[in-house]
């Protein structure tokens, strides 16, 4: 409807430079510049080469979005930009890029949490978010359990990681094994070919007595490494694609589980999936596999929306332009470590 | 002309409106930790006290460094986007000259001397001039005691040499730069035709960046399945 807010999002938490635009829930343009390929060669995101690459990238990013949108930016309704969580000095250019357009333009600004854009985005792809529902969140910066009532203002954190983020593993895991940087997508493809019952990794937090819906990968990772050490200790070859099949297995077999679990001791009917992991493509058949049997509809959106992008920040923003939430103040900060229970910062 | 000037690469966030024949509004904050909360509202804050609308700017001026990256990188996206949303150029201005120009215009200075911004880490920003035009050595980085004799005995203004006075012989005002001076420096040289500089930080040092004692390939690994 063209009566609709049009947003411009802004996302910089981490390596991607993400604009997009949308109207209502309707995506319109998705444009993201990354620095990964700058970061490979140190095995993981290097801070100040991200900052740096952010601040190149921010005018193109939203010129390429505009022209791909077939919109000018008078046109542009809001701004909204990721405040927080993240990288601090990446936020930041985020953030003061947003403000610029935003004093230049005289539209309102909505600083607004990544990890509830995560969840947020899947409003572009299957309508709107049923309320409540259950999100699972899982990327190389989080991994988190969600009840979300309300995405623009009441979000509940069940569980989340205790030490490393499920993608973290994926990194490490690669690594050991020699398949570079970023981990996620080449063990997806190695473990394609190998048998994901070929070796028992441990799954973390399982126990009767660990917190149910709580995270560890750190132990699994450490299995990981021992056992392919060991291997070579002993000079036989690394079976590559088993190793990777079952790291990953007893990763997507942990978070699904517990992320089942969730919906039903709430009573929730919806469970959402979002974060780059959710692009792996064993966790999305294993996660549709058992929401199936347990009668719950699996929202997950399409791989490019599970990555970080702009479009997410736009599409948060443009749910709290619907609600008729407040515009942040041009004061609020980037909040590197901004709690996931707060959806807007106001200022 | 309606010039918009600010600079964030050191601990003052400075704002001034400058129309060609003088400063209608200036606004400056000293507080280095919050450049990207303190610069839009003085943006706002000098427009308004002039009574001028965004829409009548024709020109943004930013502080391009050297300074501390992650205050210097809120200039100057704030300034990009400003530039690309009203369609207006921006144009590029080394803090240390917009320093050196506020010491002249103060009269702090009158022969060469030394202009000096905190680097931390026991570094100092700094570059030499002849007069508060006429930068004749640097921007460049370095310990303040490190420096050639020749530099620290001049005159020095400047934070960065205020912190070092074993270092620095003779050390004056102003501390900090401020965007009146650093619209009027900018004003002056477009009216004589003189070039700016990009609006592109002056970093000087490369990303920290630390390459992991990482883990060697285990085992020869080829392309994955399918890529
Ligand atoms: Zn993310």
């Amino acid at each position: 409807m063209a009566d609709e807010p049009l947003v411009l999002g802004i996302e910089t938490s981490c390596d991607e430079t993400g604009i997009g635009i949308v109207r209502g829930t309707t995506l319109l343009a998705d444009a993201v510049a990354s620095s990964v390929d700058e970061h490979a060669r140190f095995g993981g995101v290097v801070p100040e080469v991200a900052s740096r690459a952010h601040l190149e990238a921010m005018v193109p990013t939203v010129r390429r979005a505009l022209a791909d949108a077939g919109v000018t930016m008078r046109d542009i309704d809001a701004i909204a930009v990721t405040s927080g969580p993240g990288l601090a000095g990446a936020l930041l250019v985020g953030v003061a890029a947003a403000k610029g357009y935003s004093v230049a333009l005289d539209k309102p600004l909505y600083g607004v949490n990544h990890l509830a854009s995560h969840v947020c985005v899947d409003q572009l792809e299957h309508g709107r978010l049923p309320e409540p529902c259950m999100a699972l969140l899982v990327s190389g910066g989080h991994s988190s359990l969600l009840l979300v009532p309300d995405i623009t203002s009441d979000v509940r954190p069940l569980g989340s990681t205790i030490d490393d983020a499920a993608g973290e593993a994926f990194d490490k895991v690669a690594r050991v094994l020699g398949l570079g940087f970023p981990g996620g997508p080449v063990i997806d493809r190695w473990a394609r070919e190998g048998d994901r019952a070929a070796i028992a990794f441990p799954r973390g937090l399982t126990g009767p007595r660990d917190a149910p819906f709580d995270f560890s990968f750190s132990g699994l990772k450490t299995s990981v490494a021992r056992w392919v050490e060991a291997r070579q200790r002993a000079g036989e070859s690394v079976p590559v694609a088993d190793v990777a099949a079952s790291f990953q297995e007893a990763v997507v077999d942990v978070l699904t589980r517990k992320a089942i679990r969730a919906c039903k001791e709430n009573g929730v009917e919806h469970l959402m999936m979002g974060g780059g992991v959710s692009a792996n493509t064993r966790l999305r058949a294993l996660a549709q596999e058992r929401c199936d049997a347990a009668g719950i509809v699996l929202r997950v959106p399409r791989p490019g929306l599970c990555t970080d992008n702009g479009a997410m920040v736009a599409a948060l923003g443009a749910e709290m332009v619907a609600r008729d939430r407040a515009p942040s103040t041009l004061s609020i900060p980037a909040d590197s470590s901004m709690p996931v229970t707060v959806s807007q910062a106001v200022s | 002309m309606l010039l918009l000037a600010f600079d964030t690469a050191t601990p003052a966030v400075t704002v001034a409106l400058h129309d060609d024949s003088r400063v209608l509004a200036g606004s400056t904050r000293i507080d280095a930790r919050r450049q990207g909360e303190l610069l839009a509202p003085g943006i706002v804050d000098v427009l308004r006290a002039a009574g001028r609308a965004r829409a009548e700017l024709t020109d943004i001026a930013v502080g391009v460094g050297p300074g501390p990256y992650t205050g210097l990188r809120v200039g100057i996206v704030t300034a990009l986007a400003l530039g690309d949303a009203l369609g207006i150029p921006v144009h590029g201005v080394c803090t240390l000259d917009a320093l050196a120009y506020a010491a002249g215009r103060d009269a702090t200075v009158a022969g060469p001397f030394v202009a000096a911004t905190d680097a931390r880490r026991k570094e100092v920003y700094w570059a030499r001039y002849d007069d508060a035009h006429t930068r004749v050595e640097g921007p460049s980085v370095d310990r303040a005691g490190d420096l050639a004799a020749t530099v620290t005995a001049l005159p020095a203004v400047g934070a960065g040499a205020a912190l070092y006075p074993d270092s620095f012989a003779d050390v004056r005002g102003p501390e900090h730069p401020d965007a009146a001076a650093l619209a009027a420096f900018a004003v002056e040289r477009l009216a004589a035709g003189l070039a700016l500089l990009p609006p592109e930080p002056l970093y000087l040092r490369r990303p920290d960046a630390q390459v992991p004692a990482g883990y060697k390939a285990v085992t020869p690994v080829g392309p994955p399945p399918g890529a």
